[in-house]
């Protein structure tokens, strides 16, 4: 703790982001407003205060200027806080004696037209940041146990492949499936594509692996019904047949993959004469009946519209392959796909499209205002490259729909605390930074659950999970950021229990003590959202770093 | 059996899987034929859809 006298130094780093910033804002202005400010000691611009260069600045600054706070005015918190924080700490000074002030996002981007306004605005937040800093204390990380035993929701390609990973790297795996059997997806498919390998030799070959495997536990026919807890301590119930299973898991994947859209009151849709891609993929398991000559696949049924605006990409790749496939079976079938867009990303796709050209496979335009119609023995279609309508003849008509979420998507997504996108996917920490992580630590995601993935994707995806999970399971324990919640006022505290009602991450609980009912952190397992410390009307709680009198002396610094 | 990892190329996959081995407990040693790491990803300027700055 620094001493209660202790003389305040604090050095403001105020960064260009080349020109992100500096293009926009008056850098020289901020840097003579900042050195007036109480307790700033040092202030100094860099053009990149994330390079290496930067870092070595501010570690510098710590150590020749004797600074004991830090304030850095730059981009976000979110990808670069942890950045200068570690700096800090590698410095000698307690990481969380830092404060980042975002004079990117919230001025120079927003504010590009007007500089004189965005560069007040960053003034106003540097010295709320000044304001703020002088009141920092030093905190220390968390430790905390993690139980080394995984779980995988999810029995698919994506799931089976992630826990075959990390039960190959000796971690104990609870595999829990929804329906009877392993495969997922991959048992309703007939050949992959662009290698025309049989799915079930795929899935032959994986579920044995893992029912075969003997640091996995298989529960089919199951689900996880309650999973308290956080990172390295969950309590999992999973609903068997025969009975509910509780057990003790460290990390958690998320692999649950996501259904095809059934075309329901589309281009005349009856899942005989005319069927999904997915519904095709059975006709061809089973062989392709007699008669079957003219067939017209029409992509982007139920998708890239304004229900479901995203492309789901891996519809285009199944119709060209099973366009192929139909050839074989029937060299004489004439096959058209009316597409809007081709989506046939990488070598190998693009390779089997050149090839469906050159097999016969007919490709056709149509514009979305002018949709093919699907009438009881032929496809009317305006082509919209040669500008004229044209009538093709179809005894099957295959609709290629989207990929889209599972029913229980959101079940999960309550049951976990991990968010879903509007489409019902799940949804990353970081597009980049965190693309297989969710938010919260500990649990991960792979496969279609995320987005519509094709096998290679979901594998792919599967042993990133994994490997991201393997980094807590092998180092046996994690370190959590301390900016939590705290009992700062036991006293205060009447044990009411309206803040654990609260808390979404199950990270408070009362306990009876000595003096009566009070709260109590779970350290490990707060975020340090400060719904608890917002709503307690004892102002028992504080979170740290963001207590109420660091908040009001930033408001005090605004306003003043 | 040495436990060390090689890890041939600097750019943004080859660091990302230094940094999970390294997280690991593994010792990587990351080799980079220019002068810094950092690959393709560090000439870029912003980066979609987030808007995040490359470096």
């Amino acid at each position: 703790m620094p001493e209660k006298n202790e003389d305040i130094r604090i050095g403001v780093f105020l960064c260009h982001c080349g020109s992100n910033i500096a293009g926009y804002l008056n850098m020289e202005e901020l840097a003579e407003f900042a050195e007036k400010l109480p307790h700033v000691a040092f202030v100094q611009r860099n053009l990149y205060t994330c390079s290496e260069g930067g870092i070595n600045e501010i570690k510098k600054g710590i150590k020749e200027q004797n600074l004991n706070r830090v304030v850095v005015a730059s981009c976000t918190p979110r990808t670069h806080e942890p950045l200068f924080r570690s700096s800090c700490g590698e410095a000698g000074l307690n990481p969380y004696l830092f404060e980042m002030v975002n004079i990117r996002d919230q001025c120079s981007w927003v504010h590009m037209k007007e500089q004189e306004n965005g560069t007040n605005k960053a003034k106003d937040l540097i010295r709320m940041g000044v304001a703020k800093a002088a009141l920092l204390e030093p905190q220390e990380a968390i430790m905390s146990e993690v139980e080394v035993r995984a779980l995988v929701i999810g029995g698919g390609i994506a799931g089976m492949t992630a826990a075959l990973a990390l039960a190959n790297r000796g971690f104990e795996v609870v595999l829990v499936e929804k329906e009877e059997a392993l495969g997922g997806m991959l048992n309703r498919l007939n050949r992959l594509g662009p290698t025309m390998m049989p799915a079930s030799d795929l899935t032959a070959e994986k579920v044995r692996a893992v029912t075969g495997h003997p640091k996995i536990t298989v529960f089919t026919h199951a689900r996880v019904s309650e999973a308290q807890g956080f990172i390295g301590k969950y309590k999992v119930d999973i609903e068997t047949e025969s009975g509910v299973k509780k057990v003790d898991i460290g990390v958690i994947i998320v692999a649950t993959g996501a259904r095809a859209f059934v075309p329901k009151g589309l281009y005349n849709y009856d899942g005989k004469r005319v069927v999904t891609q997915l519904e095709m993929e059975t006709l061809l398991k089973d062989g392709l009946a007699p008669g079957i000559n003219n067939v017209v696949m029409i992509q982007c049924v139920g998708s890239r519209n304004n229900e479901r605006p995203y492309c789901s990409r891996i519809c285009c790749q199944t119709a060209v392959k099973n366009a192929m496939l139909i050839r074989e079976q029937n060299p004489a079938a004439r096959v058209s796909i009316l597409y809007r867009d081709m989506q046939m990303y990488g070598v190998e796709n693009e390779e089997m499209f050149r090839d469906s050209k050159a097999r016969g496979i007919r490709y056709m335009n149509y514009s979305p205002d002018r949709p093919p119609e699907v009438e009881p023995d032929k496809v009317r279609v305006y082509h919209a490259l040669l500008g004229r309508e044209m009538e093709l003849p179809a005894d099957l008509v295959v609709l290629s729909t989207p990929v889209v979420s599972q029913e229980d998507a959101e079940v999960i997504s309550r049951l976990l605390r991990v968010p879903i996108d509007e489409n019902g996917f799940f949804l990353e920490g970081h597009v980049k930074l965190k693309p297989l992580d969710f938010a919260t630590d500990g649990v991960y995601l792979c496969g279609s659950a995320r987005f519509p993935s094709n096998i290679r994707e979901a594998v792919a995806q599967g042993l990133g999970a994994a490997s991201r999970a393997s980094i807590p399971l092998s180092k046996g324990s994690v370190v959590v950021e301390p900016i939590i919640s705290v009992l700062a006022n036991e006293d205060a505290c009447r044990g009411c229990g309206l803040c654990v009602a609260l808390c979404p991450y199950g990270a408070l609980e009362i306990q009876r003590t000595e003096k009566g009912r009070k709260v109590h952190v779970i350290d490990v397992a707060c975020k340090g959202c400060g719904v608890c410390a917002a709503t307690c009307y004892q102002h028992a709680l504080s979170i740290n770093s963001f207590t109420d009198q660091q908040i009001r002396s930033q408001l005090e610094a605004y306003l003043g | 059996m040495s436990k060390d990892i090689l890890v041939i190329g600097g750019g943004i996959a080859g660091m990302q899987s230094s940094l999970d081995l390294a997280d690991m407990g593994i010792k990587v040693h990351l080799v980079e034929k220019l002068p810094s790491i950092g690959g393709k990803m560090a000439q870029l300027d912003k980066t979609f859809p987030t808007n995040d700055c490359a470096i």
